[in-house]
């Protein structure tokens, strides 16, 4: 995971660091809003990233689009993609809606995450998951108004990667409760 | 005279009537007990080769812990597959389509048709839907239950989580109290779930209709003890 500080090449060119915010198949204005404030977006660029990348689902706020200039992110945005895995790939910190799906794709890619709780969903079982893992440190864990103080505060060095998950003990169970041999 | 015959014949019908329905709900209430207790045992006999599996996916995060799961069982074990999704979702068929595909091409056959089946069902409530209107469309959604239920018959029945699959295990739990069908009934409360079971998964604790409950997190293991705790599928 990389560092908040700007990399440069071996060319001394500013090496591009996209963040891509992500809100799935959800309505969440909140956070697009949130990271299209002047205070998130300079806390971004001092921080070192140059581009972000906002994946804006149902959600009826539109960010403004800029282009890259010195010291100024370049924003952009789209509603829905089929290739939200690629950007993921590319992307060096996601910000997050809550979705089990969104959290364990990009943990598993290894990126720096920040997850953003939708505090307008009635039935919010979704922040239990976000708040056990950054209890574990997978992950930053914020609110949409104070999202750049928790991009201010966060220290990627200290996020431990995570191990994926496996299925083998439920089937393991499962076979053995149905009395088909061990392998 | 002909007063005091049907007179007689009430009198006399009444408390066998009466006798006759509590030995129905007294047989009835044994039966269950009885299936419950079955249901929370591994089954003794020899296994058989195969059995037929009923697969009930949810929404965009259900669906990828259960493919992650349907990924480490034996397909010959669990065979044939029956997919089934809420008809208001597309994505969660098509992943279970994909990786069914995927699962062929390793083994190098094109039996598709024979081990996997794919069907939608009616959801019983929509997100932010009303309760008054949730009455009708539970009924329907429960009717289409059956029917699905009648035609698969599972020997085995695999879900995580979204509504959909409540009324599928009841009806799996009739069929079990009947004697139409037994089938083994495994609920693997999804990851997002930390701190409290879902809806679903609470339904099937409390009313015994799971055979096995799963919980990913140590601490929803502790507070219901029938569960059982197999760390994160994710």
């Amino acid at each position: 995971m990389g560092g908040g500080r700007v990399e440069n090449d071996d060319n001394g060119v500013k090496s591009k660091k996209t963040v891509f915010v992500t809100v799935g198949t959800t309505c969440f204005d909140a956070l697009v809003k949130a990271v299209d404030t002047l205070e998130v977006k300079e806390e971004l660029s001092r921080k070192g990233y140059t581009h972000l990348i906002i994946q804006m689902g149902r959600g009826s706020y539109i960010p403004k689009k800029s282009t890259e200039e010195e010291g100024v992110l370049a924003v952009d945005y789209f509603t829905f993609s089929s290739s939200i895995a690629d950007h993921l790939k590319s992307a060096s910190l996601v910000i997050s809606h809550a979705g089990s799906g969104s959290i364990f794709e990009t943990l598993k890619l290894g990126k720096p995450l920040i997850v953003v709780v939708n505090e307008d969903l009635m039935d919010n079982h979704q922040c239990e998951l976000a708040e056990e893992l950054a209890e574990r440190k997978h992950l930053f864990y914020g609110r949409p108004q104070t999202l750049n103080q928790t991009i201010q505060s966060m220290d990627l060095e200290t996020l431990i990667p995570y191990t994926p998950g496996n299925a083998m003990p439920v089937a393991k169970i499962i076979n053995r409760f149905l009395g088909f041999p061990d392998d | 005279m002909e007063k005091g015959d049907e007179c007689c014949f009430s009198i006399m019908t009444m408390p066998n009537l009466v006798i006759i329905l509590i030995a129905i709900f007294i047989i009835s209430i044994v039966r269950i007990l009885v299936v419950i207790h079955q249901s929370r045992k591994p089954l003794h006999s020899l296994p058989p080769k195969s059995v037929s599996t009923l697969i009930v996916l949810g929404s965009g995060g259900h669906t990828a812990e259960m493919i992650n799961l349907i990924r480490v069982l034996q397909r010959e074990r669990f065979t044939p597959r029956v997919y089934v999704a809420a008809s208001t979702d597309n994505m969660s068929l098509q992943k279970a389509q994909v990786l069914e595909a995927s699962m062929l091409d390793q083994a190098g056959s094109d039996k598709l048709k024979e081990t996997a089946q794919f069907m939608q069902i009616y959801r019983s409530r929509e997100v932010g839907q009303s309760y008054l209107t949730s009455i009708g469309t539970t009924l329907i959604a429960l009717a289409h239950a059956l029917l699905l239920m009648i035609k698969i018959r599972p020997q085995v029945i695999l879900c995580n989580g979204p509504g959909t699959c409540f009324p599928l295990c009841v009806i799996a739990f009739l069929f079990k109290v009947i004697g139409i069908r037994w089938s083994s009934i495994f609920y693997v409360e999804s990851t997002a779930r930390v701190n409290r079971l879902s809806l679903s998964g609470l339904l099937l604790y409390k009313l015994h209709i799971a055979d096995l409950i799963f919980v990913q997190w140590p601490h929803l293991q502790k507070e219901y003890p029938r569960t059982l705790y197999v760390g994160c599928l994710m």
